[in-house]
């Protein structure tokens, strides 16, 4: 869960509540008690993170596949 | 499972026990790898598979006697394979190169006295083992007895490159020996550890051999002892003349009692396996057809056509009975002897990856394997006790069965649950309890089934919705199970505990084994009394699903059955039916841990016949039309189906679908039978989807569903948490309603919201973090 998470496309997504463009960020992320670091897009204002396709099917799916089988 | 659990599991399986030639060989070469690879022309393949057990391949594949062949299994289907002649027509191909590499070389020193086919085998194995071998040879040249014996078999060119091997490997020799001198056996023994009397060539008298109970000269196989301890022997005729595979044999069977002499081992222990043995292998003969033995054309044994062509009818005997009906065994590449090791070590981890955890939650637990195995081997019990243990060290997969279970938990919710006397009664002298599945698919049908029912029927026929609790059980969480069925059984205590007539497969077999106290009247004997639907009396032929629930309730089956015929069908049988049905790949939750492999299942068990399925199972038949297979339920041939005409080809319903049926089916009853307005919908039902069909199937792919969506936009328009896009005007939001995480891409109407994707994820965003 580290880089290429973000695609320049996903940066275009503005936070409703904020009206703010999405910048990368460092967040946490967590699974079945193991924590990881990962930039993902943020909102500066509220927070707000945004998990896109590409990552939830992918590297997501991936590493939840393999802390499930640990 | 502990260790010694393991191994009687494991020895239940008998693939790895070997093919009927190998058992029979004194040497166990493996003969069937031998005709796997001439089968396919490949000589030097043939080869090696003969230099892993065979000493002096290039001899003895030319004189091999091949005993083998009395015990082959093709015997029974044309003639046996003729395992001699392959050999010879493998080894007339020059050999691979091969390399004189003994053990690490040994103190001990060892003599042989003779150079027969067994001196020559205890010096070739003995001098692999490390030990310095001389032979004392009493002609002018190693060989020759053999070579005169053989002459017309074996080339004197390829005894010499034999003998060289052997001089590679550090044998030395010493021709014209006075082998038969007196004291010249004192005299090796005095230089050397240990001594081997090649008895083929020396004759058996003169030498200190020990005596039979006819007081005759005699050597024991495998031991090949004779009154000195390190002295051995080996290689006098047999009963039936002199067999060189067997003067080989007592060879090689000395060597080993040598090794063991001069390490100081037991010279017995675990040599069962020595020479010609039994084997437990079971090797189906059906479907076989019986062929002839070729004949070669030239009297000096096959071409390599013809060596092809014998080698080809090798039946390859393997048991994999189970395998061959079974495509999740088939899947994993294995068998269940290999499989048992793999659980077992799969919950032998501590730390790191568990990596059959795939392996035992693919299984659809259908017990097909337990059936056609000759030794009755039960994978679904391995696989079920392998869940209920990870459940119990919390090690399941959270992704594994939950889908199933929220499932379950529906069926068990106010959605769907519901225990009530027929409407206007005070009792019922039965109780309708049609499961969770028919409800998710035809809750149409149900409703006139249920009216049917109380129609015909006296006394009252309440009605209880709910689920069998099977999911959780599938899931390896017998406790959720257990509990499933006490609230079941209070329900049906309260409505007087009447008996109960079961219109799904599996709820029965579920109450049978954990709730015997109930009287079960199958749905099928209670509809002796009921008319046809017309129009469906123009059927094709129609052959009979059986669902795999009823692989031991033959009455289930029959009734079925009977009640069909009885109306004039005419039914059709599979090949694998009755009590050896397969699964459509919904049990044991296997749709849920492996869809792709559950997909698949149900495919090919679609393609067992051209005509239409019958069953008597909603999942079945919803999954077998689902893959494209036309299929009815046994209901459909007297309540008109939903949805059109022809209700073989009804799609069946998604998973969204298949809840949203079971609550319009409660809603209806309490609204038309029971006059009471259904309770307000939970606001997030409220909103309005708008889900284009191709986006349909993606969710129905993803198991997402729509009522996650409707959770998620609720959501998101109340808290105003969402993300818009400056040029598509899409939002985008991401919610949590459980362990799972999803995402809807979506734009608002005034039709409803449109949904343009969803996705999910089970990972979950921590709060905070910096920019
Ligand atoms: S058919 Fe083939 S594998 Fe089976 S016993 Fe005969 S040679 Fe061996
Ligand atoms: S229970 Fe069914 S799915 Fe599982 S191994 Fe046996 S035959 Fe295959
Ligand atoms: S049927 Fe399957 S489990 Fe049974 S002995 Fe054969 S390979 Fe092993
Ligand atoms: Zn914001």
């Amino acid at each position: 869960m580290k880089q290429e998470n973000i695609r320049p496309g996903d940066l275009a997504w503005k936070c409703c509540k904020c009206g703010l463009k999405l910048e990368p960020a460092l967040v946490t992320v967590e699974y079945l008690g193991n924590e990881f670091t990962a930039e993902l897009p943020r909102c500066p204002g509220c927070g707000q993170v945004m998990i896109s396709e590409e990552v939830a099917l992918g590297k997501m799916a991936e590493v939840e596949q393999i802390l499930e089988d640990k | 499972m502990d260790q010694k659990e393991l191994r009687q599991l494991e020895s239940r399986c008998i693939e790895e026990n070997p093919p009927w030639c190998a058992a029979a060989c004194p040497l166990h070469v493996d003969a069937r790898s031998l005709n796997a690879r001439l089968a396919a022309g490949d000589w030097a393949g043939g080869w090696r598979v003969l230099l892993r057990s065979m000493p002096l391949p290039g001899v003895l594949g030319r004189i091999c006697d091949a005993p083998c062949r009395r015990r082959c299994k093709r015997a029974e289907v044309g003639g046996a394979i003729a395992i001699g002649d392959l050999e010879r027509a493998c080894v007339s191909h020059a050999p691979p190169p091969r390399q004189a590499v003994p053990l690490p070389a040994r103190e001990e020193t060892i003599a042989v006295l003779g150079a027969g086919l067994a001196g020559l085998t205890a010096a070739w194995d003995l001098a692999r083992k490390g030990y310095r071998v001389t032979i004392h040879e009493p002609g002018p040249a190693l060989a020759a007895e053999l070579r005169q014996r053989h002459a017309d078999r074996v080339p004197p060119e390829i005894v010499e490159e034999e003998l060289a091997f052997l001089a590679a490997l550090g044998v030395r020799a010493e021709l014209n020996s006075p082998v038969a001198e007196a004291g010249f056996l004192e005299r090796c023994l005095a230089q050397s550890d240990a001594a081997f009397l090649s008895l083929d060539v020396l004759g058996a008298s003169g030498w200190p051999l020990l005596r039979d109970a006819d007081g005759r000269s005699a050597v024991a196989s495998p031991a090949q002892a004779t009154q000195l301890e390190n002295v051995f022997a080996g290689g006098l005729a047999g009963p039936h003349g002199a067999s060189p595979v067997w003067q080989a044999a007592e060879g090689r069977w000395a060597a080993t009692s040598m090794d063991r002499f001069l390490q100081g081992v037991s010279a017995t222990a675990g040599r069962d396996k020595d020479g010609p043995c039994e084997t437990g292998l079971f090797t189906s003969l059906e479907g076989v057809t019986p062929e002839p033995p070729v004949t070669a054309a030239r009297s000096a044994g096959y071409d390599d056509e013809e060596a092809t062509r014998e080698a080809s009818r090798c039946l390859q005997c393997h048991c994999l009975e189970c395998v061959k009906v079974c495509p999740y065994l088939e899947r994993f590449g294995a068998y269940p002897k290999k499989y048992a090791r793999e659980i077992y070590n799969n919950q032998s981890i501590v730390m790191g990856e568990r990596k059959a955890n795939r392996l035992i939650n693919s299984c659809s637990l259908c017990g097909l394997c337990e059936q056609v195995c000759p030794q009755g081997f039960a994978m679904q019990e391995l696989c079920l006790a392998a869940r209920r243990e990870m459940v119990e060290r919390g090690k399941m997969p959270p992704s594994a069965h939950e889908f199933a279970l929220l499932d379950m938990q529906f069926s068990l919710g106010p959605d769907f649950h519901l225990a009530r006397h027929q409407p206007g009664s005070q009792a019922s002298a039965r109780v309708f309890f049609p499961g969770c599945q028919l409800a998710a698919s035809a809750p149409g049908q149900l409703r006139l089934l249920y009216d049917h029912l109380c129609a015909s029927l006296p006394g009252g026929v309440g009605l209880m919705l709910s689920c069998c609790g099977a999911p959780a059980s599938w899931a390896g969480q017998e406790e959720k199970q257990d509990r499933v069925l006490a609230a079941w059984r209070e329900d049906w205590q309260r409505l007087g505990a009447p008996p109960v007539i079961m219109a799904c497969p599996s709820c029965r077999e579920v109450f049978k084994r954990r709730l015997p106290e109930v009287e079960q009247v199958f749905l099928w004997d209670a509809l002796q009394e009921i008319p046809g639907v017309a129009g469906l009396q123009g059927l094709g032929p129609l052959v009979v699903h059986d669902p795999c629930a009823t692989r031991h309730d033959p009455a289930a089956r029959e009734s079925v059955r009977k009640l069909l015929r009885d109306k004039g069908l005419e039914l059709g049988e599979l090949a694998l039916g009755r009590e050896t049905t397969e699964c459509c790949g919904y049990g044991g939750l296997m749709y849920n841990a492996n869809p792709a492999l559950a997909d698949e299942v149900v495919r090919r068990r679609g393609r067992q016949s051209p005509a239409d399925y019958l069953t008597y199972c909603a999942v079945c038949r919803d999954r077998l039309a689902q893959s494209g297979k036309r299929a009815l339920h046994a209901l459909d041939l007297f309540f008109p189906a939903e949805g059109g005409e022809d209700p073989a080809a009804r799609p069946g319903p998604g998973w969204s679908q298949r809840r949203e049926n079971r609550a319009r089916l409660k809603a209806g009853l309490l609204r038309d039978l029971w006059k009471e307005e259904a309770p307000d919908m939970e606001a997030h039902r409220q909103i309005k989807l708008i889900i284009p069909p191709e986006v349909g199937e993606v969710l129905e792919r993803r198991r997402i569903l729509s009522e996650d969506l409707q959770k998620v936009v609720y959501h998101a328009e109340q808290s105003g948490q969402k993300l818009a896009h400056p040029v598509t005007g899409h939002f985008l939001a991401g919610f949590r309603p459980y362990k799972a995480v999803f995402w809807v891409e979506y734009s608002a109407g005034p039709q409803g919201y449109q949904v343009h994707n969803a996705y999910s994820h089970r990972m979950e965003v921590k709060p905070g973090g910096r920019p």
